[in-house]
């Protein structure tokens, strides 16, 4: 079930045909983020349909909303808040949380202690909950949904760099680099995150789907991406009423946000394995 | 009489990562006989134990046997199913692992693990079952015979640990018992009683034993016949005393001539005009709390005084816990001493690495035991060299290269290894590569922490001849932490001999090769020789072992 891709003459890579296809699925919502406002068929405020939720049909691809607004469009749309907005929490809470987790770990003693103890207070609220206050008390533009999300996911993220750094910094090719006098930024990025940049990548992957997920769970209750923008999680709100007609613009986007979440997990089980069998 | 074994044209087949299917045992024939004791010998890599573990129809994970037979008893291990396997295994062979340690539960008692066969295998009742342990314990000379199944792994020493391994694997009665170098992790002390026990064990119930082991010595002790391995293919077959004194292939002879290097007699003038190096002036080091007498709770090196002379070797020798790499520690600040005072070339040293100046850290480099984890797996080899270069002499590009480049000669590793990582190369490689790092600082002094411990003989007299060398070239000094006399013998001009945490006795060899301290006379007396009877015909002091012996 494997397929071998030789990268260079020396290093060659093995991916199995699974990763591939979240590989492809993901690329293709990327796509279609980055691209949406060009190839819409019709502006998303736009009323199409004289009829609400719609079905589908030459015209109307994925039918039309209650408004009977074409959801072909708007799901383009909604692909670039969903993606985009936890693209950007993901990467804040991985840097921030990879970064302070190898410090402390590297660091040790009271820094060490202070920081974990507050990162662990942070991460005992619940997080639906937090997300709810933070909205409710000032508001809900896309930036403080992204620092919001980010702030949520950044304890999770350091408690597990800390755990992979703590392993790693205990290994004797640490201890030369510090009889050689070598500074702890250097042990840091240098020694340590080359042996534990597998495993993150995977954390980031998972820590993306949890943002996805949480971000539509708080669209979906009205405290998200507010109108007239509209991401999966919320177009699924506006379309829950459709729901007894089977009509598909509440069926799509929850598709939507099953297949991005799936395949990003799909792919980070199954990232390409470095073959160690040079003579091959 | 018929053979209890008979292998036939054995091949095991390994499956790689992309798939390639390589041989890893090509077509090896053994047989042995009831009562016999073969030893399989080699060194890592030469398939000594993936024989052995064929022996019960099994394979590691990725291998598979893909070729000829193993006859046991009578039955074909190779065409056995999983079940009929599962039958023999425990009962009519039986393993005892290399690690003991790793081989027991620690949540359950030993009897309990012991005697879990016979259960398995609805041998004996519970109480016979516990009958027959206890005897064997006695028959394995274990303290306590009575009451020692009764502890958890973690109350009873190494040694114990492994005989009692031995009787989990002899308390069935099997008619084979595979020893998977069941010495090999112990002190030497310790060993000659695991030997002397495992010995009259098998001997009184005529089992048939095989034996695998790297260490030739150990070997001749308890094996009939040996069996010289490489690459997964038979070198030489005979008995002890025509491998040890008329081997013909040309791979025993190195394997022999390695076992003893050539004693260090060069350079005796250099005692006269000697200049100190490094001295350590009574120093404690240790771990735990600091006690009211500004003493850590457990002190691991208690007031050693030791003084190297430039251009010469310092050995020292001591069993597992008795402080030696704890000292090494120390000395390169990587646990600061307590007490006491460190002088390197007449500059002092500050306990802590932290507080040492650049030119010091430099100047005293360390080389650790295991070169798997003291090169970054995530680096290339150029990385790894690279970067002393650039940190200590602020050398790039070219001139780096070219550094690298000479760097690799001189520990005889050809340029094209380079740009690989650590994990594709073998342990002598990875050990050179560590070596090599730590001479691209220009040290005056190297602490060399037990770094032969991992390698195979031959190799590591390989290592050693390096040392030698690249001494006479560089006009460095090594402080040569191990356990093993003989390598010690081989480089050190003085042997520092360490017993819980104290320096016992200094030895000049050129001078005295006897030691005084009994404790020296114990350790020295316990190394195995290349001799057959060694083990039968050393007598050893009662009390001495009593007072020193840990076994």
């Amino acid at each position: 079930m494997t397929l071998s891709t030789p990268f260079s003459s020396k290093v060659s890579y093995s991916f199995s045909w699974v990763g591939m296809v979240g590989l492809a699925i993901i690329v293709f919502w990327a796509v279609i983020a980055l691209a949406a406002p060009h190839i819409i068929p019709y502006p998303i405020g736009e009323i199409v349909d004289e009829d609400y939720f719609g079905p589908m049909s030459s015209k109307l691809l994925l039918g039309s909303d209650y408004l009977g607004r074409d959801m072909l469009s708007r799901l383009m749309m909604g692909a670039r808040y969903t993606v985009g907005i936890s693209l950007a929490a993901v990467c804040i809470a991985c840097f921030t949380g990879t970064a302070l987790g190898m410090a402390a770990a590297v660091i040790g003693g009271w820094f060490d202690t202070i920081l974990s103890r507050f990162l662990d207070a942070l991460n005992s609220i619940p997080s639906k909950l937090s997300g709810l206050v933070v909205a409710a008390a000032i508001g809900s533009s896309i930036n403080v949904l992204i620092v919001m999300l980010a702030v949520i996911y950044t304890p999770g993220a350091y408690r597990f760099a800390r755990a992979l750094a703590v392993n790693v910094n205990t290994m004797d090719y640490i201890t030369v680099a510090r009889t050689r006098g070598e500074s702890i930024l250097y042990i840091i990025f240098s020694e340590i995150l080359p042996n534990i940049i597998g495993p993150l990548l995977a954390d980031f992957g998972i820590r993306f789907v949890f943002i996805t997920l949480l971000l539509s769970g708080l669209s979906f209750l009205g405290l998200g991406v507010q109108p007239p923008y509209a991401d999966w999680g919320a177009l699924v709100h506006e379309n829950i009423s459709g729901l007894p007609f089977g009509a598909p613009a509440v069926i799509v986007p929850s598709l939507a946000i099953a297949s991005l979440t799936i395949s990003v997990n799909l792919l980070i089980d199954n990232l390409p394995k470095k073959i160690r069998d040079r003579s091959a | 009489m018929e053979n209890l074994v008979e292998i036939r044209g054995l091949k095991v087949e390994a499956t790689t990562d992309s798939g390639r299917r390589l041989d890893i045992i090509k077509g090896v024939d053994l047989d042995i006989a009831p009562g016999e004791i073969v030893a399989l010998i080699g060194e890592s890599g030469s398939g000594k134990t993936t024989i052995a573990l064929t022996l019960m129809g099994y394979t590691r994970t990725g291998c598979r046997i893909s070729g000829g037979s193993i006859h046991v008893a009578g039955k074909d291990m190779v065409t056995l199913s999983e079940r009929q396997r599962a039958m023999i295994r425990g009962r009519e062979i039986s393993y005892v692992p290399q690690s003991a340690a790793a081989a027991f539960n620690p949540t359950k008692r030993i009897i309990d693990q012991v005697v879990e066969v016979t259960h398995i295998h609805k041998l004996l009742p519970p109480a016979e079952a516990r009958q027959k342990a206890i005897s064997l314990f006695k028959a394995l000379s274990l303290p306590n015979p009575e009451q020692i199944g009764d502890r958890y792994p973690h109350q009873v020493s190494g040694g114990q640990l492994q005989r009692l391994a031995a009787a989990m694997a002899l308390i069935s009665d099997p008619k084979l018992v595979i020893f998977d170098e069941p010495t090999t992790a112990l002190d030497v002390t310790t060993q000659i009683e695991v030997l002397r026990a495992f010995k009259s064990v098998m001997k009184k119930s005529g089992i048939a034993g095989v034996y695998v082991s790297h260490d030739l010595a150990v070997v001749a002790q308890i094996a009939d016949r040996i069996l010289v391995l490489r690459n997964g293919e038979v070198q030489e077959v005979g008995s002890t005393e025509t491998i040890l004194n008329n081997a013909k292939h040309p791979y025993t002879r190195e394997l022999l001539s390695a076992f003893e290097p050539k004693p260090r007699g060069d350079n005796l003038g250099a005692v006269s005009q000697a200049q100190p190096l490094l001295e350590i002036d009574a120093l404690t080091a240790g771990y735990g709390p600091i006690q009211e007498d500004g003493l850590p709770l457990v002190r691991a090196v208690q007031e050693a005084s030791i003084t190297v002379q430039k251009g010469r070797n310092l050995g020292i020798i001591g069993e597992s816990g008795c402080g030696k790499s704890t000292l090494a520690r120390s000395i390169a600040g990587i646990l600061p001493a307590s007490s006491g005072k460190l002088t390197l070339d007449g500059q002092q040293l500050a306990p802590s690495a932290r507080q040492r100046s650049h030119e010091q850290l430099r100047e005293l480099q360390i080389v650790f035991q295991h070169a798997d984890t003291s090169l970054n797996p995530a680096k290339s080899i150029e990385d790894i060299l690279g970067r002393p270069l650039t940190f200590y002499h602020g050398m790039k590009g070219s001139q780096r290269s070219a550094r690298i480049d000479q760097l690799l000669d001189m520990v005889q590793l050809p340029k094209a290894l380079r740009s690989r990582t650590p994990a594709e190369l073998s342990g002598g490689q990875k050990q050179r590569v560590n070596f090599a790092r730590a001479l691209a600082a220009e040290p005056k002094i190297i602490l060399c922490d037990e770094i032969t411990s991992a390698l195979d003989t031959v190799v590591a007299a390989a290592v050693i001849d390096l040392l030698k060398e690249l001494q006479r070239e560089l006009a460095l000094s090594y402080i040569f932490i191990s356990h093993d006399l003989s390598v010690v013998e081989a480089i050190c001009d003085e042997i520092v001999v360490m017993y819980r945490g104290q320096k016992v006795e200094q030895i000049t060899p050129a001078i005295s090769k006897i030691p005084q301290h009994p404790y020296s006379q114990l350790l020295f007396s316990s190394v195995p020789k290349l001799d057959p009877n060694w083990l039968d015909s050393l007598e050893r002091d009662p009390e001495l072992v009593k007072a020193y012996g840990q076994a």
